[in-house]
C-alpha cells in the first residue's frame, strides 16, 4: 500500500485537478519517485484515492514507456534510436553499449546499476547522437564519452 | 538583420529572467489585450495574421480557433492546451523556446485562453525536456507574482489558471485528441472526430490544442498587428518559421528565419553545407512524417505550400539530410521501425500494418528481400495512407516510404538483388 507520504502528495496534486483520474500519470510518477517501480499493489492503494479501477490505472501505466511496471536498476539510460541519431551513428553505440553494460534494449545489469531502455527523438537532433541517462541529457556521443558517462552513475 | 520576434532576445547560456523579457517587449501584448482588446478582437488579429499550425499540420490558427462556440459571457468551461509533446523525429525547435524563451510561450498561452475565453490553460511537456520543465515553472512563479497569471490578471476581471502536465513518453500523446486522453487519465489513443475538441475537447468541453511555437507567435502578433507579420514573410504563408538541419552537414542546427526561406539556403548557408567527404542525396523536409526531396528541390522555398507543391510537407520544418555514405533503406526502415513501435495499436491498419513494414525492411537489410517485396511495400503506402485510420500516424510513417521507393528504387532493388545492405 501506498505511504502517508506518497498520499499525501498525491492528494495534492487531485486537489489542482478538474477530475480525480487527471492525476493519475502524475500519481505513479510519485510513486516511481520514492519506489523506483510500481507494483500491483500500489495500483490498488491509488485505486482508491483516484477513484479509477487498478485495472484501469494498469492500462495507462503499461502505455507509458517511463511509467516502469517492473523493478529497474539504480540508472535508467535512454538510448535515442530516432532516424537523426541514426544517420548520426546509432547503431555502432548500441553494440557498443551492448556489449559495455552486458545487456540488450529492455534489460537491467545483474549489479542492478543500469537498465536499458530506447526512447523516442530526444529532441537533441542537432547534437547527435544522444542519450538521457536519469535526468540528464548527454549528447555528440561517441563510444570514448559513452565509457566517460557510464563511470559518472556508480 | 532580419526581425526574429520568437529567438531574438535569446543569449546562449543566459538564464531568461522576467525582467528582461519585459524591457523587450514581453508582456505588453498581454496588457495590450486585456486593457484594450476584446477576445474577439485578438481572435480578429490573429485571423488576419494568416498565422498556421507549426506542429506539423499548417492548420489555420485562427480558424481552428473561430470553432470554439462563441460568447465569452458563457458559463461553459473551455480549455486552451499548449502542445509542447515534442517527439517527432528530428525535431528540436519547440525545445529552444520552452527552455530559452518560456515566458513567450506563457504569453501565448495566456492569450491564446483570453481569445478563447478559457479559465484553464495547460502545457502538454513531454517528461524528456527536464529543464525546459524547470524553466517554465520558475517563469510561471514569476508570472504569478506579477499578475500576468492568476486572479483578475492586471485588473482586467479575466482570470487564469495555467498548468504543467508532464507527460511520460510516446509519441503518439503529441497527436491532439490523443493528447486530450491523456490529460484525462486515460490510454492516449486518439478520438474519432468529429467531434472536433474545439466543439467537444477536454472533459467534453471546448478546447484548443496550439504548438509551442504557433502559441509563441501570438503576443508578437498582439503587439505589432497582423500586417508586420505579414512582412516577415518571403512568401504567401505569413510569419517567420524555426528552420532545423541535422544529418552530416558541417553546423547542425536550428535558426529562426523568413518563412519561405529556400531548402538551399538552410543547407548550404545556416547549415554549412555537407561534411567533408560525405554528398547530398536526399532531405527528409519536416520531421520524420514528411515525403524525402531530392537534389532537383533545393530551390524550393519552405513554406506549406511551396513543399507541398514539390510533392512533400513543411511539417515541423525540421530538415533531416541523406547523405552518399548512409543507406536509403536503412534510413526508411529506422523511421518505419519507430512508427510500428510507437502505434498506439488502437486501429488495425496502423498496428498490423507498420511491423509488417517493419519486417519486410529488416529483411531487406539483412539480405533476405525477394523481388515481391516492393510492390508489398508500395501496396502498404496505400493502405496506411490518409482516410483508413483514426489519425496521421501511419499515413505520415509512409511518406517518407513512398518518395524514398520513388526515389531510391535503385537502392531498394540492390538490397534484393544482392542479397545484402551494400553499405554494410
Amino acid at each position: 500500500m501506498l505511504t502517508d507520504d506518497e498520499r499525501r502528495e498525491i492528494e495534492r496534486e487531485v486537489e489542482n485537478c478538474v477530475n480525480r483520474r487527471e492525476a493519475c500519470v502524475e500519481a505513479l510518477k510519485v510513486i516511481q519517485r520514492s519506489r523506483g517501480w510500481v507494483a500491483d499493489d500500489q495500483l490498488r492503494g491509488l485505486s482508491d484515492i483516484l477513484d479509477m479501477t487498478p485495472e484501469e490505472l494498469d492500462s495507462v501505466a503499461t502505455f507509458y514507456p517511463l511509467i516502469f511496471r517492473r523493478p529497474v536498476g539504480r540508472h535508467v539510460i535512454l538510448i535515442c534510436d530516432s532516424v537523426s541519431c541514426w544517420v548520426m551513428g546509432y547503431e555502432d553505440l548500441l553494440r557498443h553499449l551492448k556489449s559495455s553494460l552486458g545487456i540488450g534494449l529492455g534489460g537491467t545489469t545483474t549489479d542492478g546499476r543500469f537498465t536499458f531502455l530506447p526512447v523516442a527523438c530526444l529532441g537533441a537532433c542537432d547534437r547527435a547522437p544522444a542519450m538521457m541517462v536519469d535526468d540528464e541529457l548527454h549528447t555528440d556521443l561517441t563510444r570514448e564519452k559513452i565509457d566517460d558517462i557510464l563511470r559518472r552513475y556508480p | 538583420m532580419a526581425e526574429r520576434p520568437l529567438t531574438g532576445d535569446i543569449r546562449p547560456g543566459v538564464m531568461p529572467d522576467i525582467s528582461a523579457y519585459e524591457s523587450a517587449g514581453g508582456y505588453e501584448a498581454l496588457r495590450k489585450a486585456v486593457s484594450g482588446m476584446s477576445p474577439e478582437d485578438v481572435r480578429k488579429a490573429v485571423t488576419d495574421s494568416n498565422l498556421r499550425g507549426r506542429g506539423g499540420a499548417g492548420f489555420p490558427t485562427g480558424q481552428k480557433w473561430s470553432f470554439v462556440p462563441p460568447g465569452e459571457a458563457a458559463s461553459l468551461q473551455k480549455y486552451f492546451i499548449v502542445n509542447a509533446d515534442e517527439m517527432e523525429p528530428g525535431t528540436f525547435k519547440d525545445r529552444l523556446l520552452l527552455e530559452c524563451n518560456p515566458h513567450q510561450v506563457i504569453e501565448g498561452a495566456i492569450l491564446g485562453a483570453y481569445a478563447i475565453g478559457a479559465g484553464r490553460a495547460y502545457i502538454f511537456l513531454r517528461w524528456e525536456y527536464r529543464l525546459a520543465e524547470r524553466r517554465l515553472r520558475e517563469a510561471m512563479a514569476e508570472a504569478m507574482e506579477k499578475n500576468y497569471l492568476g486572479k483578475n490578471i492586471l485588473g482586467s476581471g479575466f482570470s487564469l489558471e495555467l498548468r504543467i502536465h508532464t507527460s511520460a513518453g510516446r509519441y503518439i500523446c503529441g497527436e491532439e485528441t490523443a493528447l486530450l486522453n491523456a490529460m484525462e487519465g486515460r490510454r492516449a489513443i486518439p478520438r474519432a472526430k468529429p467531434p472536433f475538441p474545439q466543439v467537444c475537447g477536454l472533459w467534453g468541453r471546448p478546447t484548443i490544442v496550439n504548438n509551442t511555437e504557433t502559441a509563441a507567435n501570438i503576443p508578437p502578433i498582439i503587439r505589432n498587428g497582423p500586417s508586420w507579420f505579414h512582412g516577415l514573410s518571403l512568401t504567401e504563408d505569413a510569419g517567420t518559421k524555426l528552420y532545423g538541419v541535422s544529418g552530416r552537414v558541417k553546423r547542425p542546427g536550428v535558426w529562426e528565419l523568413p518563412m519561405g526561406t529556400t531548402i538551399r539556403e538552410l543547407l548550404e548557408g545556416h547549415a554549412g553545407g555537407m561534411r567533408e567527404e560525405y554528398r547530398f542525396r536526399g532531405v527528409i523536409p519536416g520531421g520524420a512524417s514528411t515525403d524525402f526531396l531530392v537534389e532537383e528541390h533545393l530551390d524550393v522555398k519552405m513554406d506549406y505550400g511551396s513543399v507541398q507543391k514539390a510533392g512533400s510537407r513543411l511539417g515541423t520544418g525540421m530538415m533531416i539530410i541523406l547523405d552518399d555514405r548512409t543507406c536509403p533503406v536503412g534510413m526508411v526502415h529506422s523511421i518505419i521501425r519507430f512508427m510500428a513501435r510507437e502505434s498506439c495499436g488502437w486501429c488495425t491498419p496502423c498496428r498490423e500494418g507498420l511491423p509488417w513494414l517493419e519486417k519486410i525492411l529488416n529483411a531487406l537489410e539483412t539480405g533476405d528481400g525477394r523481388p515481391s517485396d516492393i510492390e508489398l511495400l508500395e501496396e502498404h503506402t496505400r493502405l496506411l495512407g490518409p482516410g483508413n485510420t483514426y489519425c496521421a500516424l501511419a499515413p505520415g510513417a509512409v511518406e517518407p516510404l513512398q518518395s524514398g521507393l520513388r526515389f531510391f528504387r535503385e537502392d531498394f532493388e540492390r538490397h534484393i538483388r544482392e542479397k545484402r545492405c551494400p553499405w554494410r
